[in-house]
Parts: C-alpha cells; structure tokens; sequence
C-alpha cells in the first residue's frame, strides 16, 4: 500500500514537472514583452509598490485603451528583486529571453542593480531605461550605449536641488560661506551626487559634508547628532525607503528645519512624509514630474483600467508621486517603442530596435498632450550622444496632507555637467577597453 | 544492493586510501562530471548557466572555504562575506592596475591577499573560542565592508563606489559568454574542491579536526595549535577570495561593498550547517539547497499560471523556505551530507533491510 502512495507522488510531481516545462512556451506570439523589476517586499516596499503599480496600469491601459501599442499588446511579467542585486539579475536572466522578440527594455529601479547590468546589457542588445536614476556619466551615450538615463541623472538632481538653494538665497554669490550636508543612502545611489556637489563646493565656497546612513537607514540618532552640532544651512536627502521617513523624523526630533532640508526626487514621496506626521511639515523635495490624479491620463486609468478592476493599486494610491512616476516611465518607455515601430513596423521588436527608438525619441509638447500628461512632464529628446535629454525638475513641499510646488522647472546647467560626464565616461571607456561609438556617423 | 562493495577487492595501499574506494561512488562522480562538463553547456539554457549554474558552484566554493574553517577545524567564523569581498577588491585592482596580468594568476593572488588577510583575523582565535570567536569575525566582516566602502583607492575612485569587471581572457581567450563562463567556474571549482577533499584527508586536515574535537588533547600529542588554527584561516579564506573574485568577475560583472555584506556571510553559514559540517558534498547541497529553493518557489506559481501577486509569491517564497530550513535541521540535524550518508547505508542493504 505505501508502494502505491509512494508512486502516485511521483506521479504527480512528474506530472508538475511536465507542466511547469509546458507552460513556459504558451506565450502569445504577437506581444511585445515588457520585463518588470519589481520590489513590493522589503524595506524597499513602500516606495517600490507605488512606482511598480503606476507602470502596471499605464501598460494596461495602453492594452486595454488603445489594444496594446499600433496594435501590437504589451506583455509584461513582474519578477520579485527585493532591491538585491544578485537577485535582480537573476530576475534579468530570467525574463530577457521571453515574448516573441525577447524583452524590449529593462527598468530596474535600483542603482546597484542597474550598475550590474551595464555590463550584461550591451551582450544581450537590450536598453537599459533608468529614469532618474542610474549612473551618472551614462548620459553619454557613445559609451554608454544601452543606458538612458532620462530626465536626469543623480549629477542633474544635485545640480538643480543645489540651483534652487542659490534661487533662494539670492544668487549663487550668495552661497560662500554656507554649509551644506548631504546625507546620504550608502550605496552607489547616494554616493553618485557627491562629486558634483564637491565641484559646485569648489566653485562657490560653500562647505560640504557627505554622512553616510548605512543600509537600509534606520539607524541614523548619530548623524542627525552630528547635524544638531554642525547646523549646517542645508541639508540634502539622498534617501530611499524606510531610510526616508526615518531622515525625517530624526529631523524633527533635533529639531532642525524641514524647510531646510531638500529630497532628491526618490526621497520625495507619499510613504517618505506620512510616516513622520506633523514632524514632515514643510520639508522640501525634488520632483521629476507633476503629483495629483487630475490629469488626463488619470481618467483614462480610471475609466479603461480601474473600472473593469484591472487596477494594480488601490483607486485612492493613483497620483502618489511614486505612482505618477511608474506611469511616466511606462510613457516614455512605450513612446520610444512606438518610434521604433515607425521605422521596423508594427510588430514585437526586439532590445536593439527598442534602442534606436530610444535614441530617437522625441517627445513634444503636442504628443504629451495628446497623450494625456500635459503638465505632469517636461518635453524630452534625445539623441545618440545625449541619452539623458531635458534634465528638468521642479521642488514641491509637504504641507502636511499634500505636495504644492515651490518652484518652476529648474534645468539642470549642461555646460558644468556634460564635461564631468565626458570624463568620468572616457575613464569607465579605457577601465573597459570600450571604443566610443562615433554619434556623428549613426543615424 | 546497489552501494554493496562486495567483490571489490583492495590489493593495494593506494587502493586502500583512495578518494573514492568503492566503485559506484567513483561512477557516480563520473557521471556527475560528465553531465557537468558536457551535458549541461549542451543542453541547459542561458538562464540555468548564468542564474543556476553559476552562482551555485561559486556558493559551493566559498562554502567549501567556510567548511574548512567551521567544520573540519570548528573555528565559526561570520567574516566569509568580507574575505570574499578581500579576493573580489583584490581582483579587481589587480586586474586595472597591473593590465597584463593573466586572469588565473589573478584568482590565485587576490586568493592570497584574501588568506593574509583572514590570518589577520584569525589570531584572536588562538585565545577565544565559539561565541567569542563568532563576534571577532563579525568584526572582520564589518571592517572589511567599511574599508571597501570608505577607502576610495581601493575602488579607483570611482565616484559612486561601484566598480566593474574589466573585460576578461585567458591567453586571449576572451571569456564573454555564458559557457565559457561557466567552464571557467567550474575547472576552477573542481579543482579547488578536489584540493579541499585531499587536504582534510591529510595531515593537515587530521590536525584540523584533532584541534576541532579537543583543543588540549590535540595540543598534547604535538599539534601546534597556532600553527592548525592559523592554516585553517589562511586556506579558508583563501578559497572565499577566489570565490568572491570569481562572484564579482564572472557572475555580477559590477560591484559594490554591499554585494559581500553581512547577509552573505549569514547566507553561507547556513548552507555549511544545512549541508553538514565537516563534508565538503555537503558544501555542493547546502549551495543547492539556499540558492536553488528559493527560486524554484519563487517561479513555480507562475508557471503554474497561478493567478497570485508577485508580493504574495515573495511572501509565500519565504514561509515556505523558512519552514523546510526548519523541517530538514530536525528531520537531520546533522545535515544533507549527513542524509545522503543515510541513505547510502540503507541502499548498501536494499531490497533486504534487517
């Protein structure tokens, strides 16, 4: 009797087995495959749930609107990475080769992972969209030939985080003197602004600190220690997650000002305030893109996706900052599949004709109405060599229940950025043995 | 049945001593290499090479480094992550700074600045033991992870503290593709895993383990307890540098202190303890067992078109790994090694169990 028990397991895990090795080709053959990085567990979560939903939906709706992109559907599948590199890159080679052209571009979102796979990317053809965030000097796209960073780098944030601190000081004559602390995330992530505020330091004399909060950021008592000691006039946020919220409450509790106290965009987000109370009034952040569900775009999701109940999130997360953003890079990411199509036709296309449709996209301020986004971003093109496009960002401040904006759109000062990148792109070139493609001859 | 050595007769001292004595266990290694060496780069896919393959046999190999150190020589040491991060840093300076350097002296040097380094650390075990020895190590492990974070020469200043493999061959031989990859590993990981095998069969491994069971008996007949304990160190983390130099060259491609953080030291303990102290197979399944379950669970849902949320799936993945971590350290306390050993004495009988 046990014998029969004992194969009729077997039975059943073979029959798992087979399966399992079945399913996996099941996959339609006229979808463009969209592979999604996600990380909804952790202490990454809050932050990472908001943007991953916000893409969800963008894509569906796409589906579900418009029948997939010029009637090709998008294919998409999410894979856990917990914000853990190796397993961010076992996600990586897990989904690149699935849908009928294999996967059409990655999105990481997160710096060390996107830092790994730079070097897997340009072997399997596939671009790499890293929409504020990633390595800094992969703007250059003649070495960097699958990363676009769009909308703005870490050096862009910095930049312009540091251009608003001089608006309201009255010029950037003004800053001699002051004292500026970065407090930062120790990872890549936090570390990529500091040369260039060590650079902008340089130039108009103000003294700048670096403090590192180790992974994931909870513990910070001796640094905000530090600060309550220093008082230095500002301090930058280069947060992510729980590390955040905490920034914000330690803050409160030695009592430096919120109002002095400037996020990058990834430190500027529902979860990031909420948790701190009334301690998060007037702390100020960056913002890559518009916050608030009055959009157009927003009532097509409501309409097309939410009520069918296809909704990633809950109705009352749509518009969260995070969310806005996965909805914008899902935007951008479709946008330049749709340019690419223009040129190889409507069909799946695959990583490397994904990528001149990146090079070439050129987003107006006509098609970004048309699209619905008016007001929630800023036109952007690109170009082989500039794979970053407009670096533009505006700062919004917590009243407490919701983010206002401060400021207009600041730029980011190309003319300090784009000599650093070409630099730190040469040094990565000959560390790698790269030869830089030559922008003036591709087309 | 199947395991019985009847018949096969030992005429010679070598014979006697050798690393595998009965015959089907030497088929057996036979058979594994052969689907190792030819089968697995024909058959398997990209993702089971780069995702499965790889990351395993390293696992395997600085599991076999750590095994040295806590199981044949019960040393526990916490500082695996670090040593791997000493051979991986190593490599990589060494790799852009002295360019014509060939890519296997490479590994070997970046694993003797990995065992210089862990001798460093392993003098405070001449005077504290266990616990004690667990909390000196873990130092290691966090000093280490500062020096690579804050110390900016040993990234060649790159300004976000991440650095890259530079592009890797072998008497130029450029080694870029999954397969070549992995054939790389795994000569290196074979190798070394035959080297750890003889060496606790030997003298040294004898004094290892006589310093293991009893610290002051093994001093009384002759073996100098210095001189066991610090070997043990040097050759343990000389194996996890070469398997850090190995994860960031062949598997990340680029890195950063937090990829040798002290999750990975965890990591690789629980596998020494899942897999079995003392046995350098159960370096290979307690590598298989952490690296492989999580995914397999992590997928299966999926692949049964299961219509769960991918945070549901995370979720799941953890319960379900917790509680088999928890029923095998019951089920054998001893470990996997110590399972299959089991098993063996039972199919030694088979189909006539008394």
């Amino acid at each position: 009797m046990r014998k029969h028990w004992r194969i009729a397991t077997l039975g059943v895990l073979g029959a798992a087995a087979m399966m399992v090795a079945g399913l996996g080709e099941a996959m339609a053959q006229n979808e463009q495959f969209m592979p999604r990085l996600t990380y909804r567990t952790g202490p990454y979560a809050p932050n990472g749930v908001p943007f991953a939903n916000g893409y969800a939906d963008y894509l569906n709706l796409i589906n579900e609107r418009d029948g997939g992109i010029n009637g090709v559907k998008v294919a998409f599948e999410e894979c856990e990475t917990g914000y853990d590199t190796a397993r961010g890159v076992e996600c990586y080679d897990r989904l690149k080769g699935k849908g009928a052209a294999g996967a059409a571009v990655v999105d990481p979102l997160s710096t060390g992972i996107t830092f790994a796979l730079t070097e897997k990317a340009p072997g399997d053809k596939i671009p790499l969209i890293t929409m504020g965030y990633g390595r800094s000097e992969s703007q250059d796209g003649s070495v960097f030939g699958w990363n676009f960073p769009l909308l703005g780098t870490y050096w862009a944030a910095a930049d312009i985080i540091m251009n608003y601190v001089a608006q309201k000081e009255g010029g950037y004559g003004k800053l001699k003197g002051k004292k500026i602390s970065l407090v930062y995330h120790d990872s890549p992530y936090g570390k990529e602004p500091i040369p260039l505020l060590e650079e902008l330091a340089k130039r108009h004399g103000f003294a700048f600190t670096a403090m590192p909060v180790t992974h994931p950021g909870v513990e910070q008592k001796a640094t905000w220690l530090q600060i309550r000691q220093n008082r230095p006039d500002y301090v930058l946020l280069w947060g992510w997650g729980v590390m955040n919220s905490t920034s914000i409450k330690e803050a409160a509790a030695v009592n430096y000002p919120r109002n002095k106290m400037i996020g990058v965009w990834w430190s500027g987000a529902e979860p990031d305030v909420t948790p701190a109370g009334d301690g998060s009034k007037g702390y100020l952040a960056a913002n890559l893109q518009a916050v608030g569900d009055q959009f157009s775009v927003h009532r097509d999701i409501y309409k097309s996706v939410y009520d069918k109940g296809k909704g990633a999130a809950k109705k009352e997360e749509v518009g969260q900052v995070l969310y806005n953003r996965g909805l914008v890079n899902a935007f951008l990411a479709t946008e330049a599949i749709r340019t690419a199509q223009a040129k190889f036709g409507n069909k799946p296309l695959n990583g490397e004709q994904v990528r001149w449709g990146i090079e070439h996209l050129d987003i107006t301020a006509a098609r970004i109405k048309e699209a619905g986004f008016e007001g929630l971003v800023y036109p952007i093109k690109l170009s082989c060599q500039d794979h970053m496009g407009s670096a533009r960002a505006r700062i919004q401040q917590w009243d407490g229940t919701k983010w206002s904006f401060v400021s207009d759109w600041i730029e980011a000062d190309r003319k300090l950025l784009d000599p650093m990148v070409a630099a730190a792109a040469k040094k990565y070139a000959e560390e790698k043995k790269i030869t830089p493609r030559d922008c003036s001859k591709e087309m | 049945m199947l395991y019985r050595e009847a018949g096969q007769f030992k005429t010679t001292y070598g014979d006697d001593q050798a690393v595998f004595p009965i015959r089907q266990d030497r088929w057996g290694m036979a058979i594994i290499l052969a689907i190792a060496y030819v089968a697995l780069p024909w058959l398997a896919t990209d993702y089971f090479i780069t995702s499965i393959m790889i990351p395993f046999l390293i696992y395997a190999l600085a599991a076999i480094g750590l095994n040295l150190l806590t199981g044949y020589c019960g040393q526990v040491s916490l500082g695996t992550g670090g040593f791997m991060a000493v051979g991986a840093y190593a490599a990589y300076n060494l790799a852009i700074r002295v360019p014509e350097l060939n890519l296997i002296v490479i590994f070997i040097l970046a694993g003797g600045a990995a065992a210089m380094v862990g001798v460093v650390f392993g003098v405070p075990s001449l005077r504290i033991k266990g616990f004690y020895l667990a909390v000196a190590t873990l130092a290691a492990q966090f000093f280490l992870d500062w020096a690579f974070a804050r110390i900016k020469w040993f990234t060649n200043y790159t300004p976000s503290g991440s650095v890259a493999a530079p592009p890797l061959d072998i008497f130029g031989f450029a080694i870029n593709t999954p397969d070549r990859r992995y054939f790389l590993i795994l000569a290196i990981v074979t190798v070394m895993a035959l080297a750890a095998k003889n060496l606790v069969r030997g003298r040294v491994g004898r004094s290892w383990m006589a310093i293991r069971d009893m610290d002051i008996a093994a001093e009384i007949i002759g073996i100098r307890p210095l001189r066991a304990k610090l070997s043990a160190f040097a050759v343990s983390s000389f194996f996890a540098g070469v398997a850090g130099a190995l994860w960031a060259f062949l598997h990340l491609g680029a890195w950063e202190p937090l990829a040798f953080d002290i999750n990975r030291s965890f990591l690789l303990l629980f596998m020494v303890i899942i897999g079995g102290l003392g046995s350098i197979l159960g370096c290979f399944l307690g590598a298989a067992f952490i690296l492989m379950v999580p995914l397999a669970l992590n997928q299966i849902p999926t692949a049964l078109g299961m219509p769960l949320s991918t945070a549901m799936i995370s979720h799941l993945e953890f319960m379900i790994f917790g509680a088999m971590i928890v029923f095998f350290l019951i089920a054998e306390p001893h470990g996997l090694a110590r399972l299959w050993a089991l098993a063996k004495e039972k199919l030694r009988l088979w189909p006539f169990p008394h």
